[in-house]
This record gives C-alpha cells, structure tokens and sequence, in this order.
C-alpha cells in the first residue's frame, strides 16, 4: 500500500503545486512570452540601437515587474503584448519594447540615482528601480501621480519616490542625477535638467504621441560639460534603397 | 395618389430636408473634428451617407406598401430623420472609440462599425422621404429633384452662416428643429389630421430642451486640448466659435506651458508665460506674455527658424500663419522694421487683439507689425510688396504631423506653384524660410527641397542647388530658399549659428557629409544623403521608400508621403514600435473605399435578387443600362463637384468660404437644371436634350479649366464678394448643364420601367460616396484634372448606355 501511496501524494502534490501556481499568477506564461518578444525585436533592429541585445539586467528587470498590476483592471488579459494600453486621463503605458530599448539606452547601474518625469502608471519607475539605487519620478496629473505612488508602495517599490511636480525645474534637492528619463517631453528639454544630469550622465527623451514614439533622443552629458545627442529610430527601416 | 393642399408646400418639405440633411453633413464632419480627427470624420461622414442608397434598396423592396400609406410613410420618415439627427450624436459620444488604438485594439474596428450603423439612420430617413416623394410623384421629378438640389445648396451656405453664429451642439438642435418643422409641413400638404400636424408643430420645440450635459461635447482624451487639461491647475480662459471651428484658450497658472518647440539644447532662458490656443481641440499655438522686455524673447533665438535672421539682416518680414504670434515676437527681437503678419483665423486673431491683447502686449498694434487676416497664397499674390523674408512657422501640429493624420488635408502653401510666388516677392538676396517637424526617416524635408528645386528649375533660374540652406536640430529642420546664390558669408553664419546652438548643416552646396552629423548624431546623415540625393540622382524619388515628389497646386498633398511598396516592412516592424511609419489618413481612406464598395455591391444587389425589383424585361432601360447609367452619373457629378470645389480655393483664397460657395452654387444651380429639363425634353425628346447636356458639360468643363488658371493669374486681386460672384457665374451654366442628366434619366425610367426608379435613386446615392473617397485617391496620385477629365469620360460613359431612340412623349401617370 505504501508503494501506491507514495506516488500518488506525489503526483497529487505536484498538480497542487502547478494549480496554485496558476492561481497565484496566472500571467507567468504571457509575461515570459512578451520579454522574449521584446528581446527578439531588439535583437532585430541592432544596427540602430548600438547594441547587440538587451541587458541582461533590464531583461530581469521585465521579468521582475508584473505589468498587469499597471494597468487598469479590464485591461489585465492584454496586459502583457507588446502594445500600449490606456491608462486614464488621455495617458498610456508605454509598448514594453520602447520601455526595455529606453531602459537599455540609459545604461542603468545598481549604484545609479535616476529622476523620472513623467510618472504615469509608475511601469517606467518599477523597471528601472529593479536595477538602480533610487529613482524619483514627477508627475505632473495629480490623480495619476498618485495612483502611481499608491501602486508602487503596495508593490514594495520602497527606492521609488513619486512627487507631484512641475518636471521643468527637475528636483534641484536631489540633484545631480546619473540618468534622466524624460517621458513626458514638451516641445524642449529643460535646462534645468541638463544642469541636474551628473558629468557622464544619460538622459533618454522618447519623442511621439501618447500611442506612438516617433524616435527617441538620447542626450550624453560628457565629463567636460558638453552635451551631444543622438536621435535614434527605434526600429530597423532603411529609407533609402540602393546605393546608399 | 393622395390629395395634397399644395404642391409647393410638399416641395418645400423636400427643400428643407434636403437643406437640413446637408448640412448635417458638414456639421457632423465638424463635430467629429473636434471629437476624434478630420480623418475618421470623413470615413465615417462618407460610409453614413450609404443611408442615402440602403433607402433606394428599401424603398425598392417594399415599394408597395410604402405607397399605399404615402402619406404617413413620408410624414413619419422626416420625424425620424429629425429624431435621430440629435441622438445619432449623442448616443455616438458614449461609445468608448479610441482611433489611435486602432491598429493594437480589433475591437475599435467594431465601434466604428457602430458609429458609421448610427450615422448611416438620419441620412436614411431623409433620402427615404426624397426618393419615396421622386419614387411616388413621377411626374413631377425634375421639379422634386430642383428642390433637393437647391435644398442641398441652401443647406451648404445655412450651415457656414451658423458656424459663424452658434456652437455646434445648438446647430445640432436647430436641424433637428427644422426636420420637425418639414414634418409639420408635409403633414399640412398631406391633409393629415389637424390635431396629429399641430402635434408635430409642437414638437419643434422639443429639440431645445435637451440638458446642458447632454449637449456637452466629448473630446477624446488623447486630443491635446484634453491632454493640456490634465494638467494640475489648468483651466479654460476662453472659447469662441468661428468659421474654423472652436478655438479654445487654456491658461496654466502653476505649470507654465513654455512651447518653444525644437529650442536648441544650449537655451538657457525659460520662455514667459503663455497661454494655449487649441482649435478644435487641437493645439495650434501659444500666445507669450510680452512686456516689451526684450531679453526675455532670447529663446527664441535659439529655434532653428532664427537662422534667417543670422543669414541675412533681414527688415522687411512676411509672416504666414502667425497665429497667437510667436514669430512676430521672434522678428521683433531681431528689430525688423516693418512685419506684415498673415494670419486666416479671425477668430485667434481677436483674441490676441482684444481680449488678451494686454496678455500679449498689443504685439498687433505694435508700430512695427501690420496684421491681415487673410490667406497666405492670396494675400502673397495681392500683395506688392517685397520682402527680405518670408517666414513659415511650424504651421502643423507635432502629433498630426508625426501621425500621418494630415495626409489627405490639401495644402496650397508648400506647392511648386505656391513656392514661385514666394520667390517672386522676395528682394534680391531675400529668403523664403520654412520650419517643420523633425521626421525620422526624413520625409517633410525632402519633399520641401524637391519642391523649392523644382520651382526654381521653372523660373529658368541658375543653380537652384546654390540657393538652398538647410538646418536641423533635435526636433526641427529650417529650410532656407534664397533669391540670388548662397554666398560663403551666408556658409559661414549657418556653421557659426549651428556651432553655437548645437544645430547640424544639413545642406549647402558643396556641404561636406562630415559636417551633417555632429550634435544630433544620427545612425547615417540621413537628411544629408536624402537631400544630396535627390539633387543628383535623377531615380531617387522612384527608389526612397516614401513619396517625396514634388507637390503642385493640382496635386496638393504635401502631408501624403505613402507608398505601397513600403507597408509590409511597416508592418512586419509593428513589435518593434513601427507602426508610427504608418500613414493613417490614406489608407484609413483605402478602408472607407473598400466597406462602401462591398457594402454598395450588396445593397445594390439585392433588390435585384428578390422580387423587390419586378423589372419590366425587354424595355430599353433595363437593370444593366439603369444601373450604368445612374451610377456613372453619381460618379461624374460628385469628381466635377469634389475637383472644382478644390480648384477654386486658391481663387477665392478662403477654403471654407470656397467650399461653400462652390458647392452651393453647383448643387443650386443643378437643381435649375433640373427644374428645366422637362421644357427640353418636350421639345428635343430624352436622347437628343441628354446629347445637348453632355456636350455642354464636357465644353464648360474644359473651358472652366482653362479660365480658372486665368482667374487666378490675372483676377486674383479682386476683392471677395466680385471674386465669389465670378466663381458663381462660372460655375453656373456647367452645373445647370450637369442638373439635367439624373431627372431626364429618372423620369425616362419613370416611363419605361417605374419599379426601377427607387432603385436607380439608390445605385446614384452609393456611387456618389464612391466617388467622393476615389476623387480623393485619384487627386493624390494624379492631381484634380486627372479627376475632371475621368469625370468627362465617365458622362461619356454614361451617354452611351442611355437608349439611343426614346419617344419624346412625356412620363406616365403616378400609381393610383
């Protein structure tokens, strides 16, 4: 009897196993599937990103942050393809893959401290303080920088401080900042935020609508001072054909 | 057949839905810009308007028993059109349609499904009550069809007058007035009970008690006016209406709005504080506080449209579109002497002069600046004057740019044309600037330089390759056109002036590449190469993956850069954020074509399927001819409508006054056509008056083509009003010649083949939407008289299949 017992506890903790797995999270599989989307798209447009593939760092990141709990509730079943989604107030959630090429550009180190502007549902932030020391992100609608805070400290995000501020003027008291990641750009980058970027320093500014980036622009602050950027298309087109 | 009280007062039932439907029309394509985008306005207005053929299908299937309760059938018919005008809308503003999901979401394809069902109601109740009235009083056709026509065109000019006078959501209530007012009249003409008519009178006034929430138009919240008001502390300062549309003002007290787009990265001064100006929800500009402090407009000197001011010392300045001006401050910060600012929006201009003329520090009384209300290309060919600049500000928005939301707007301003008449106001040594949106991969700036080559190529002028300066920055590129050679001085200020503001020399000639790609690094200097490119290699426009030809005055579409070979690539990038390279305006256009043709297909089939169509067989107009013939007509009369109205614009140098009065008085003037083909037909029979009409349309046509290139050379100094009463005289004998065709056709039908009237109203009401959305796609490929020579064709058609011997006696009794 001992012989058919054993087995069969066996078997049946094992589907316990499984089933509570699935219970707890059933966005395991999806979410799996959609970082390793995202990083075959990278892998695909190489040539314009500058780099090879993601990070393995930011592809932890991905997998750590459980973009179902960003969005809103109706909207969980397609929380994890690889498009944006609505957040409220005429505002999204960024396609994943913009997020992991933008978090990749930045080059994020543990010992970082990164300002955000423009907070949105906080997706950004929790990506990006999976892997740095500190990130402050700025909202400046109210009712979603809120949310957002709300949402982060309910997940655990304790390196992740929402402020519902103007992002012109930065957050001169923390300053300067290793990386600055604009996804909230106006018409310019304000000055106050070169100043606030450290010597060395990084900041990604995507460019586009709320559904759509056009191409981001990646701003090196160097050593000496001087700022130079680089416009980058996020995808793999070539315009001219031929001898070019 | 039904006693009436009066003839006239049923015709005038007929006028006023007609009138009431039109302008519906144009009042819904004005709500849904302001609601979503221009281009889902025109897909959804266009597949609405299918009602008018879905009534052909039903008043054929169920033609009998329609006409056996005539009276209520018509009454009833133009209640519900007035019913459903007021809750098409607002039942359309709870559906949760989000355009700009459309290509992540399946479902949006359902809810604009659902929009163009609701839309399609009002239209169908009203083409019921036309083409039941043509359908059952066969006798009177051309005078029922003169008051649709004239109908329509009054409905054209109602509509544009009420713009000027009231918001939208009131027009709304006062078409939906007016259809219950038609309704009370037919039922007067109709001998209806007494009580039921003054039941139906009364209800005229039910439109008007609609609660004020209900009115309320929903903005979609991705638009920018909804976005701005996110925004902690924002509120709206103001709100008028105008010929444009709604122009909303925004002020920001906590979060200053500081628009200075593409401000080179080296600025260092924080902009004034500025008000929003949105119109139609949509941004258009700011207006800056100026306190005659000049040091604080330093910014501007720091946007890549400056470089004009470093090339040059420009003093006389011609601003086009200066909107809440930005740029007439930017030209008062290089002390230019004399600004002469264009702009067409009376309404922005009112508010920048009146009500926040303090705000803005009457900018527009400064001693220096002379403001005209008016449009640009007019006001550049008015105008004597010679200026040492001619300044474009960043005419479009980021988003509608980036978007491909504008690539089915017309645009007469960035035209090989337009580009010659700039040039010739130009000093000797003058620049025409030009400043637009940084796209990646290049396709504004391209498509700008192709055009300034090619109009210079046509004024026989040398070198046009060493009278170009081209700039970018991080998010705007600056084309410079200058009137003589570009010398090394100039070379020499466009390298100090990028130097110092961390902007690249895209072009010049001789330009080395290595200069092309220093500050704003791209993966290639692709604008460099694009431009380079095109100047060289005679191929290049068939080998870049967009449409970067050159735009012309009959090709307009600046904004259109599509090209087929491109879209799998755009496609298959849709992971990897590629799907901002596609255009949505055209092929959201494509789509409208194809669901109204497969719509049209079946509508249209299916009389002919079922008994509905009981066609007598053997009779010379049979449901091939019919169908033939009335759809080539819908075809040929809405290209020549839809390519005149276009032609015009630049003539009468308003396109909202054009439109207006070019289809009004088409659409009037067909009506009296119409009115009078009875007369020719007793005296020349079906055949010989339908020979006589097209050989006058065809002569017109080409004779209107020819005088309207003269008008506008020679004419177009005139003022508006002799300008519009030349346009309506014409326009006039063409579109007299162009009433005649449907009438004769029908009451011929009426004669031959009775059953297939309603039928044959249907096959014209689909062709017509057909039409509308293939002018559009043939214009942007081929250009407008590639559209008005296929409408000829296409009436050469239609005279074909018309039975060539027709006895002139006239039509049969109506039923009994």
């Amino acid at each position: 009897m001992r012989y058919v017992a054993t087995p069969i506890m066996f078997l049946i903790l094992i589907i316990q196993t499984s089933l509570s797995a699935e219970t707890v999270d059933p966005y395991i599989k999806m979410h799996k599937r959609m970082v390793t989307i995202i990083q075959r798209e990278v892998e695909s447009t190489r040539g314009y990103l500058g780099r090879e593939k993601l990070d393995p760092k930011v592809v932890e990141a991905l997998l750590s942050v459980k973009r179902h709990l960003f969005v809103p509730p109706r909207l969980r079943g397609v929380a994890y393809e690889n498009r944006p989604l609505p957040i409220g107030y005429g505002q999204t959630i960024s396609q994943p893959y913009m997020v992991a090429v933008m978090t990749d550009l930045l080059e994020p180190k543990k010992s970082d401290i990164v300002l955000e502007v423009g907070t949105g549902s906080g997706y950004q932030a929790a990506v990006l303080a999976s892997i740095v020391k500190k990130v402050y992100t700025l909202e400046i609608i109210e009712p979603l920088g809120l949310q957002a805070k709300k949402r982060l400290e309910r997940l655990g995000y304790d390196n992740v401080e929402v402020r519902i501020a103007d992002g012109y003027y930065g957050l001169e008291e923390k300053a300067p900042f290793d990386k600055i990641i604009v996804t909230a750009a106006a018409g310019h980058v304000p000055p106050p935020l070169i100043r606030q970027l450290k010597p060395g320093g990084i900041m990604v500014i995507p460019v586009g609508g709320p559904f759509f980036v056009q191409h981001l622009v990646l701003l090196k602050k160097e050593k000496n001072g001087a700022v130079s950027t680089r416009q980058i298309m996020p995808v793999s087109f070539v315009p001219l054909t031929g001898r070019h | 057949m039904p006693e009436t009280r009066a003839a006239g007062t049923l015709f005038l039932t007929i006028f006023i839905v007609s009138a009431s439907a039109l302008a519906y029309e144009i009042l819904l394509m004005r709500l849904f810009s302001i609601v979503q985008w221009h281009h889902f306005a025109y897909m959804v207005i266009s597949l609405a308007l299918l009602g008018y053929g879905i009534s052909g299908t039903f008043i054929t299937l169920f033609r009998d028993r329609l006409f056996a309760r005539f009276s209520r059938v018509y009454v009833v018919n133009i209640l519900l059109f007035a019913v459903t005008v007021p809750t098409a809308f607002l039942i359309a503003q709870r559906i949760p349609f989000n355009a700009q999901e459309m290509l992540w979401d399946p479902q949006g394809t359902l809810w604009l499904l659902i929009y163009f069902l609701l839309f399609s109601v009002p239209f169908f109740f009203a083409a019921n009550a036309v083409g039941l009235a043509l359908s059952f009083y066969r006798k009177e056709i051309s005078v029922l069809y003169a008051a649709d026509m004239a109908g329509a065109g009054a409905g054209t000019l109602l509509i544009l007058t009420l713009f000027y006078i009231f918001h939208p959501t009131t027009i709304l209530q006062l078409l939906s007035a007016a259809g219950f007012f038609a309704a009370a009249l037919a039922a007067y003409a109709l001998k209806i009970r007494p009580f039921t008519t003054l039941t139906i009178l009364f209800l005229t006034l039910l439109p008007f008690t609609l609660p004020t929430d209900m009115k309320e138009i929903r903005i979609s919240p991705y638009k920018s006016l909804s976005q701005t008001l996110q925004i902690m502390g924002t509120r709206i300062a103001d709100e008028s209406i105008g010929p444009f549309g709604i122009v909303t003002v925004v002020e920001s007290p906590f979060i200053p709005l500081r628009y200075a787009p593409g401000v080179s990265l080296r600025n260092e001064i924080e902009p004034p504080e500025q008000l929003g100006i949105f119109v139609n929800g949509e941004w258009s500009g700011v207006i800056t506080r100026y306190d005659g402090e000049r040091e604080r407009l330093k910014y501007l000197d720091y946007l890549t449209s400056a470089f004009a001011y470093h090339a040059g010392n420009p003093e006389k300045i011609l601003i086009v579109g200066a909107d809440g001006g930005m740029d007439v401050l930017q030209a008062l910060y290089f002390d230019a002497k004399r600004i002469d600012a264009v702009e067409m929006d009376a309404t922005i201009v009112s508010l920048v002069k009146e009500r926040f003329a303090d705000f803005a520090g009457h900018i527009y009384e400064n001693p220096h600046v002379a403001l005209h209300v008016d449009e640009a290309r007019g006001f550049v060919l008015k105008n004597e004057r010679r200026y040492d600049l001619i300044q474009f500000a960043l005419l479009d928005t980021y988003g509608g740019a980036s978007s491909g939301l504008y690539a089915l707007s017309e645009n007469y301003l960035y035209t090989v044309e337009a580009f010659r008449d700039y040039l010739r106001r130009l000093r000797p040594g003058g620049y025409l600037s030009v400043t637009r949106w940084i796209k990646l991969p290049p396709r504004d700036m391209p498509k700008l330089v192709a055009t300034a080559i090619e109009a210079l190529s046509s004024m026989h002028l040398a070198a046009p390759q060493k009278r170009l300066m081209v700039i970018r920055g991080w998010q705007t590129a600056t084309l410079l056109v200058k009137n003589g050679i570009v010398t090394a001085e100039e070379i020499r200020a466009m390298q100090r002036f990028c130097e110092s503001r961390s902007f690249d020399p895209v072009y010049y000639d001789g330009m080395p590449p290595s200069e092309a790609n220093r500050y704003n690094i791209l993966e290639r200097p692709f604008f460099h190469t694009a431009i380079q490119s095109l100047l060289t290699e005679p191929d290049f426009f068939d080998r870049y993956r967009f449409d970067i030809r050159p735009t012309t005055d009959d090709r307009p579409y600046f904004n259109h850069f599509f090209r087929w070979e491109t879209l799998p690539d755009i496609l298959s990038l849709r992971g990897a954020g590629g799907l901002y390279l596609m255009e949505w305006g055209y092929l959201i256009l494509v789509a409208t074509l194809l669901v109204a043709s497969v719509l049209s297909g079946l509508l249209i089939l299916l009389p002919a399927m079922t008994h509905g169509l009981a066609a007598k067989p053997g009779r010379p107009f049979g449901k091939s001819r019919t169908f033939l013939y009335f759809f080539a007509l819908g075809i040929a009369f809405m290209f020549l409508e839809i390519a005149f109205m276009q032609k015009y614009i630049l003539f009468i140098s308003h396109p909202v006054f054009s439109a207006a009065i070019v289809l009004s008085a088409f659409l009037f003037f067909a009506g009296l056509g119409s009115a009078f083909s009875h007369r020719f037909i007793e005296r020349a029979g079906y055949a010989k008056t339908l020979t006589y009409a097209f050989a006058a349309i065809l002569l017109l046509a080409l004779t209107d083509l020819v005088v309207l290139d003269l008008y506008y050379e020679k004419l177009v100094v005139l003022p508006f009003y002799a300008k519009a009463l030349l346009t309506v005289v014409t326009v006039a004998p063409l579109a007299f010649a162009m009433g005649i065709p449907f009438p004769l056709g029908l009451s011929y039908l009426a004669r031959e083949n009775a059953p297939l009237v309603p039928w044959a109203w249907g096959v014209n009401g689909f062709a017509s939407v057909i039409s509308a959305i293939v002018a559009t796609l043939l214009a942007i490929d081929y250009g407008f008289t590639a559209v008005i020579l296929s409408a000829l064709l296409v009436y050469g058609g239609a005279l074909w299949v018309f039975p060539k011997r027709s006895r002139p006696t006239p039509p049969s009794a109506p039923p009994s």
